[in-house]
């Protein structure tokens, strides 16, 4: 079974983007909003890594599953 | 600037990952071939993204933002012309030889190719020139943690002195690329940078989204800058009217081709990702996929510079203040996000020739940073300076050990050891490697122009070498006495012409003239692509007319090392993205579409 890269990649998405958008959730809204152009970055940007985090567990679980060296 | 516990969160976990990768890669490492060319199993994607990566160093990082605020969208050049027709050049036409012959290392390649004395000038230029790079990136990366006062609140909590905050962040960083290298070799260094590219787009690409948002979108740079920073062309046609001073002919030969395949092409430092792949296919697709990704790189890079030029007060040249900033939701802050540059030693402003204040340009894409992150995303920000610092050296550092253990240790101290030796020997040249760098990056901060004068000797040495590669797998005749003469003419003749000409508003030493001062160019850019046009045709020259005086290599031993004398590859079965000549063409039809976009 070769190392797949996808799983730590995976899994340090998913866990700093839960992170950072836990911080944009439960931080003062306006006034970060008032410090990055009107957008609650915390927690846009943290969704989007952690749901990228989401999709390489995915395809690396998915690659396992098959039994599949990951793709050249 | 204050850190939150989610900054030190988000820092600590990417931490804990790459010391991980690091230890994990360690159980596969355990011959010299784990350990230098990572088994040679790596997949094709993993290697063209550690391409990348082994490239995106902190200085390429800050100094891209810093040349996107002082030239503008231009910069992209050094992509578009700088390195996607390289990189296409070394999948399709390079790589059967590099892969091919086996070699472990460039240098090494150039011994089975021409002989002993070739390589060994190259594997010291090499290594010297690593260690120097790595040192520069280091020396950056500390001042810049000082400069942004990361580390000022923990040391004072701790009662630490804040002097001491420099040397913490030089000893801190390098041990834990010392430590996942060491441990991991070649594929623990791979991975990370495969990891660290993602997080480097991670942490850049919001900052380029808010930035955009806030100035009003492309359009809203156009208005507020014109048409000399978003137009990568504009004014090529000659040196005077455009803002990296150079003409079309300076930058396509001296940028576009020599410096940019005598980097892509032969530095071993690139090679050895591509080296690891496991065929020959995703060898030769290693630097096309990069090219793929490479070529939307200036966007969040340069970007983050040209951002941050139209929210600081003015953009010289024009004269007259700019319009205002299209209005986001909040008023722009003050002062600008660049600010002025502060002589250390007076502590007063510096002035340019014209005695107006310079701009701190370096400082723009980390203020930047500073300005539209909130905690927790600059948590994010400062992780992704730290990841394209450490994959940066990670690349120097693994492009060192196997040069050193291959072609100086084993060549010249050590022949006839075990490979388990010769192991041993790699883990500890990467601890070598590792503290030569600092020993460079101590030394940088000693002498205010010991970097200028670092930059100026990798310069020297990279302008020929391309010329000694192409003549040595394209032309069978060239002679071993030919490469060595080449190339040793080519580095006289880059310091002779540095020599002799200066860039305008600057003094003769190592800026330049420090023979005579027989020509002025417009810039040091346009000086710099001078010197790597000259150094290249001396090396083709003098390499041509030495082999033709001097006896070849018998063809049988030429075999897989020289075009003509190498089978053709059977062209690629498969699906349509396995054949290299193919994504050449696609890399090629898209950088061209780029450049017509941004022209």
């Amino acid at each position: 079974m070769v190392f797949d890269v996808r799983l730590p990649i995976g899994l340090l998405f998913l866990a700093i983007g839960l992170l950072v958008a836990a911080t944009g959730l439960t931080g003062d809204k306006t006034a970060m909003e008032a410090h990055s152009a009107g957008v609650n970055i915390d927690l846009v940007w943290g969704a989007i890594m952690a749901g990228f985090g989401a999709i390489m567990l995915l395809l690396a679980g998915l690659a396992r599953r098959k039994g599949d060296e990951p793709p050249p | 600037m204050h850190l939150g516990a989610v900054d030190w969160g988000v820092i600590g976990l990417y931490l804990v990952f790459v010391l991980g990768i690091g230890i994990v890669s360690a159980r596969r490492a355990r011959s010299g071939n784990d350990f230098f060319l990572a088994g040679r199993a790596i997949p094709a994607w993993v290697c063209g993204l550690a391409f990348i990566s082994a490239n995106l160093g902190a200085q390429e990082v800050i100094g891209m933002g810093a040349s996107g605020a002082k030239y503008g969208i231009s910069t992209a050049h050094f992509y578009w012309i700088g390195a996607i027709p390289a990189m296409v050049f070394i999948g399709v036409f390079m790589m059967p030889f590099y892969y091919g012959s086996r070699a472990r290392s460039a240098p090494e390649y150039l011994r089975m190719r021409f002989d002993e004395k070739t390589r060994g000038l190259n594997a010291i230029a090499f290594a010297v020139m690593t260690i120097m790079s790595s040192g520069i990136s280091m020396y950056a990366l500390a001042k810049l943690i000082q400069t942004l006062h990361v580390l000022d609140a923990p040391f004072a909590r701790l009662n630490l002195p804040q002097a001491w905050i420099f040397h913490a962040a030089i000893l801190a960083s390098a041990a834990v690329v010392l430590v996942y290298i060491y441990a991991g070799g070649l594929r623990g260094a791979i991975y990370n940078e495969v990891l660290q590219f993602f997080l480097i787009v991670a942490g850049f690409a919001p900052l380029v989204w808010l930035g955009l948002r806030q100035v009003g979108g492309w359009e809203g740079l156009q208005t507020t800058l014109g048409p000399s920073y978003t137009h990568a062309w504009a004014g090529m046609a000659h040196a005077t009217t455009n803002r990296l001073g150079v003409d079309w002919f300076g930058l396509s030969m001296g940028l576009g081709f020599v410096l940019s395949f005598g980097y892509w092409c032969t530095d071993f430092l690139v090679v050895q990702r591509a080296m690891a792949a496991n065929s020959m296919s995703a060898a030769r697709r290693t630097p096309l996929i990069a090219a793929g990704v490479k070529m939307f790189i200036p966007f969040i890079v340069i970007l983050p510079g040209l951002i941050a030029i139209a929210l600081t007060s003015a953009p010289d040249a024009s004269g007259h203040a700019p319009a205002p900033v299209a209005a986001g939701h909040i008023a722009q802050h003050e002062p600008g996000v660049i600010p002025i540059k502060i002589d250390s030693a007076t502590g007063k402003p510096m002035l340019d020739a014209r005695g107006q204040p310079q701009l701190d340009y370096d400082l723009a894409t980390p203020n930047l940073l500073l300005r539209y992150f909130p905690t927790g995303m600059l948590g994010l920000g400062l992780t992704a300076l730290l990841a394209s610092f450490m994959s940066g050296m990670a690349g120097n550092v693994t492009a060192f050990n196997t040069v050193f253990t291959y072609d100086i240790y084993q060549a010249y101290i050590r022949p006839d050891a075990s490979d388990r030796h010769y192991l041993q020997v790699g883990r500890l040249t990467t601890l070598f490697g590792v503290l030569a760098s600092i020993g460079a990056a101590y030394t940088a901060s000693q002498f205010n122009n010991i970097m200028d004068l670092m930059q100026l000797v990798l310069a020297f040495v990279n302008a020929p070498v391309f010329a000694t590669f192409l003549l040595g797998m394209f032309w069978k005749r060239t002679t071993g006495h030919g490469a060595f003469t080449g190339l040793a003419g080519g580095i006289g003749v880059a310091a002779l012409h540095h020599g002799l000409t200066l860039p305008a508003d600057n003094l003769a030493g190592v800026k330049g003239g420090w023979i005579a001062v027989m020509h002025t160019y417009p810039s040091e850019m346009a000086q710099n692509f001078w010197t790597a046009i000259w150094a290249w045709s001396a090396c083709f020259v003098v390499t041509i007319l030495v082999s033709l005086a001097t006896r070849p290599k018998p063809e049988a031993e030429l075999a897989g090392l020289v075009y003509s004398l190498t089978p053709k590859i059977a062209p690629e079965k498969g699906a349509w993205w396995m054949n290299p000549v193919l994504l050449g063409v696609i890399m090629l039809i898209a950088t061209v579409g780029l450049n017509l976009l941004f022209r």
